[in-house]
């Protein structure tokens, strides 16, 4: 698999923590066709480190699109613009000989900025800790399948579950919500009759931890859906709406 | 000294752990929130120890160095969890199981370990439904479940490609609940970076704070660790890019022996190779095997476009050479039958890599059906390679993937330091020299959720083990040493970057101590470690300060374990003069090129006491087996 290196200008985003004003630096890189812009950033760090200086500080672990931990902003859109696919998915294939690259931290409110292209993003914890789960303890679970679940909900709640927790959703909403992120949960456990013990209890607290974490408020403009990794629908937060409505009336015992 | 009594309970095998779990020391439920636990790690075993410990009312302490206890790499496990739940009717039990992964790891894991893993397994399944776990589901609403490697029942439960991750979330969501409720107190982007002991026992933990680069000291009445394997001491590997050795390995420097460092496990199915400036090897989920099949062109030279290459000029090696598990040979077995095709020059155009071919598949059961069952991997590697594996055979060659060696632990998961325990990965015990597939999400949820809970409380019950203050002397010893060592590491000011000294490493272990080892190169290779941990000390460049984010600090601390531990690994695979499951001796092998044990001299647990960096004193646990005949592995 030996192809021409191809020529890139780099426009990467530095800032020194969440207070310092940032701004982006150039950088020249020629690679192979075949690595990953994450293999990219590794090849230019080493050199930045030879040089003596701080290499751009990103995160990444897994590089196979599962563990939620890179998300750049390319070129304007999280995780780039190919669809369905994580910052570590992108291959250099997808740019062209002399392109220049913009790349960006996800840039929200209730994501601030570490250092580079290092963000925080505990919000998604707590609104987690909020009631992303089945309240039961390890051992008194019945048998795995006294549960019948049809072939068709198992498939949709994993459909859902299937969210990495990357922030792609927050960063790409113009309000800066996690809607979709969180619709993505309670869905999973809505569908399922695990989940329904709790179910309306759980959307309430999730959905006030989100808010209270300082993610905004969704207004239906389907950027989340557009540049989620994993391809997670709109149609949760639809579901995760009628429950949440449903929700209240049962506070107010209508 | 090192006292290797593995403390497995008297009876039948089958009876050793309900026997053992009525015989352990409870501790009355008002008593347990006076100990502490602290917990290492989030994965499986992590996560699922946390939360249960938490539930069970003891004060949990849970760390990671993610900046979310939801990234550690059993997230990025795809294929499934093996459990004996005999839902197919077709003859699955709990001794199959048990007999199958005792038998998969060549007679090299402790009986009454591996039996104790069967039997906690079905348990695990139920515990992951009850948590909402979307697994795969029949028509019928019931569990459906795949075969997987060294297998002839199908007993692995799955979530599309994806299982590793829906199982970590739900052991995530478990460790939620109870950060909600207070039992455990969740840090963030902390790494560990020594053990503490105090008058023989664990006693907590010192970890550095990512973000500000505080060294910080935690202390509880015992400590888990479950920061998973050490394969990225290749360099390249299928783990996450921040996997490591560090806290099992500042463990053992601590007094805490590290057993059979040489078991290490080469993955068959991984995307090859791409180029010098590839960073992490990627894992197409071995579940691929079940009906792709593997092959290499018989002619050395091929030209031909592989679609046009004849049935005759097809060597499919595993199915001619296995012909009862066929493609769905064990991982060590595949991994070596692709290395020696292509060391023959048979590989793909000359090079390293072998084709997984699902032509046959798509014309028995249709491109739908094919899709239903692999469509996101299919996507995956068409995504990375850029070709069609619908229409082109895939190509795939063996990676470093799991590591079957870590921390010795008895019975009941502690290690030599008592009070220190490890769970999952991290630890030697259940898999022998080789892993089956689809049994390391069952070794660690096993771990997690139903070992330790109860061995640890059993600690506390009959040790009764005293808090220790954090203002110390040993905690303050701790400290000065972690500070000392980031200092050291910032002032050499050399001229080679911690990468160029890591992959240096990685080459010279995947020659000489990965897929086959011998004598000669295990003597050279030793030396060469030893002169490249010189040439790390001497002529690193790390850059920046350690009151910081670092990450480059946090490397470096890493690629330190690994050169002295790739060392041990070496000497481990000196010392084991035969050859067994992932440890394959050139020296020992049929004329067929199959593995031959030694059972008469090696039928033992190496378990290596640290001395100082590049010496080591070795123990041996002898492995009685009770239960199983010691048989030749056959999977003819």
């Amino acid at each position: 698999m030996k192809e021409q290196n191809i020529n890139l200008t780099l426009k990467i985003w530095r800032q020194e923590s969440a207070k310092a004003k940032g701004n982006f630096e150039e950088f020249k890189a020629s690679v192979s066709p075949h690595s990953s812009i994450l293999e990219m950033f590794d090849e230019l760090n080493n050199n930045l480190e030879k040089e003596g200086k701080d290499p751009i500080v990103f995160e990444s672990d897994c590089r196979e699109g599962i563990c939620g931990t890179c998300g750049l902003v390319i070129n304007g859109h999280p995780h780039g613009e190919k669809k369905k696919t994580a910052t570590c998915q992108m291959h250099m294939r997808s740019f062209k000989e002399g392109e220049t690259i913009y790349i960006e931290p996800f840039r929200a409110k209730a994501f601030p900025v570490l250092r580079d292209l290092m963000v925080d993003r505990e919000g998604l914890d707590i609104i987690q800790q909020a009631g992303g789960y089945t309240s039961f303890n390890t051992g008194s679970a019945p048998d795995a399948n006294a549960i019948l679940i049809s072939k068709e909900t198992a498939s949709l709640a994993l459909d859902a579950a299937e969210c990495i927790g990357c922030g792609a959703c927050v960063a790409a909403c113009k309000n800066s919500s996690a809607m979709l992120f969180v619709s993505a949960k309670v869905s999973q456990f809505a569908l399922l009759p695990q989940g329904q013990p709790e179910r309306y209890e759980r959307v309430q607290n999730m959905v006030i931890a989100h808010d209270e974490s300082g993610f905004g408020s969704c207004t239906n403009t389907y950027a989340c859906e557009a540049e989620c990794p994993k391809g997670i629908s709109i149609s949760n937060i639809a579901r995760m709406n009628r429950d949440y409505f449903v929700s209240n009336l049962k506070l107010q015992n209508v | 000294m090192i006292n290797l009594d593995s403390k497995v309970p008297e009876g039948n095998l089958s009876e050793k752990w309900t026997n053992h779990k009525f015989n352990m020391k409870l501790v009355n439920p008002a008593n347990k929130r006076k100990f502490d636990v602290i917990v290492v790690g989030t994965g499986l075993a992590g996560a699922g120890a946390a939360a249960t410990l938490g539930e069970l009312g003891y004060k949990v302490k849970a760390f990671t160095y993610h900046d979310s206890s939801r990234r550690a790499h059993s997230i990025a496990a795809q294929g499934g969890i093996n459990a004996a739940k005999d839902y197919q009717n077709d003859g699955d039990s709990v001794y199959r199981l048990f007999y199958d992964t005792i038998k998969g790891g060549d007679f090299r894991s402790r009986e009454a370990n591996t039996h104790r893993l069967a039997e906690v397994s079905n348990n695990i399944i139920d515990q992951c439904v009850a948590q909402g776990v979307p697994f795969a589901r029949e028509y019928g609403g019931t569990l459906a479940n795949r075969s997987f490697g060294g297998a002839q029942v199908s007993r692995t439960f799955y979530a599309r490609g994806e299982t590793g991750q829906q199982l970590l979330l739900g052991a995530y969501s478990s460790l939620n609940r109870q950060i909600k409720l207070g039992s455990v107190e969740m840090y963030h982007r902390r790494e560990m970076l020594d053990v503490v002991v105090v008058d023989g026992k664990a006693k907590g933990i010192t970890v550095r704070n990512l973000i500000t680069g505080e060294v910080e000291s935690h202390s509880a009445q015992a400590v888990v660790i479950a920061t998973g394997g050490y394969s990225n001491v290749f360099f390249l590997s299928t783990s996450a890019m921040m996997s490591n050795a560090t806290a099992a390995w500042r463990a053992h420097k601590r007094g805490a022996a590290f057993a059979n460092p040489c078991y290490t496990q080469i993955h068959p199915t991984c995307l090859p190779q791409h180029g010098e400036g590839q960073s992490k090897l990627v894992l197409m989920s071995e579940s691929l095997r079940n009906d792709g099949r593997i092959w290499v062109p018989n002619i050395v030279g091929e030209k031909r476009d592989v679609n046009a290459i004849p049935e005759e000029d097809r060597d499919y090696y595993l199915e001619r050479r296995y012909p009862s598990f066929g493609n769905l040979a064990p991982r060590d077995i595949s991994s070596r039958s692709a290395k020696y095709a292509c060391d023959e020059g048979k590989g793909v155009n000359g090079g390293r890599s072998v084709y997984l071919d699902f032509a046959d598949a798509i014309k028995r059961i249709g491109e739908p059906a094919v899709r239903e069952k692999y469509g996101n991997l299919f996507e995956m590697y068409e995504n990375i390679t850029a070709e069609n594996p619908y229409k082109v055979p895939m190509q795939i060659y063996p990676a470093p993937h799991y590591t079957m060696g870590g921390l010795w632990v008895d019975y009941n998961l502690q290690s030599t330091i008592p009070g220190l325990f490890v769970g999952g990965e991290a630890n030697f015990s259940d898999h022998g020299a080789n892993r089956l597939g689809a049994s390391a999400l069952m070794q660690g949820l096993a771990d997690g959720y139903f070992v330790l809970p109860y061995s640890i409380g059993n600690y506390f019950g009959s040790e009764k083990p005293e808090k220790v203050d954090v203002k110390g002397a040993e905690f303050k010893a701790a400290e000065d040493s972690v500070n000392a060592s980031s200092n050291k590491l910032l002032s050499i000011n050399g001229k080679q970057t911690v990468d160029d000294i890591h992959r240096k490493l990685g080459d010279l272990l995947i020659d000489k101590v990965g897929m086959s080892r011998d004598e000669k190169g295990l003597k050279e290779v030793i030396t060469k470690i030893s002169n490249l941990r010189e040439e790390f000390w001497t002529d690193v460049k790390v850059v920046g300060k350690s009151e910081d984010i670092n990450m480059n600090l946090e490397r470096a601390g890493r690629v330190a374990d690994f050169l002295e531990l790739g060392e041990l690994m070496a000497v481990d695979a000196l010392d084991r003069d035969e050859s067994c499951g992932a440890h394959f001796r050139e020296e020992h092998q049929t004329d067929e090129g199959e593995a031959i044990r030694n059972d008469e001299e090696y039928a033992y647990v190496s378990a290596w006491e640290f001395e100082e960096p590049g010496k080591w004193k070795l123990h041996k646990e002898n492995l009685e087996f009770e239960s199983v005949k010691l048989a030749t592995r056959s999977y003819k």
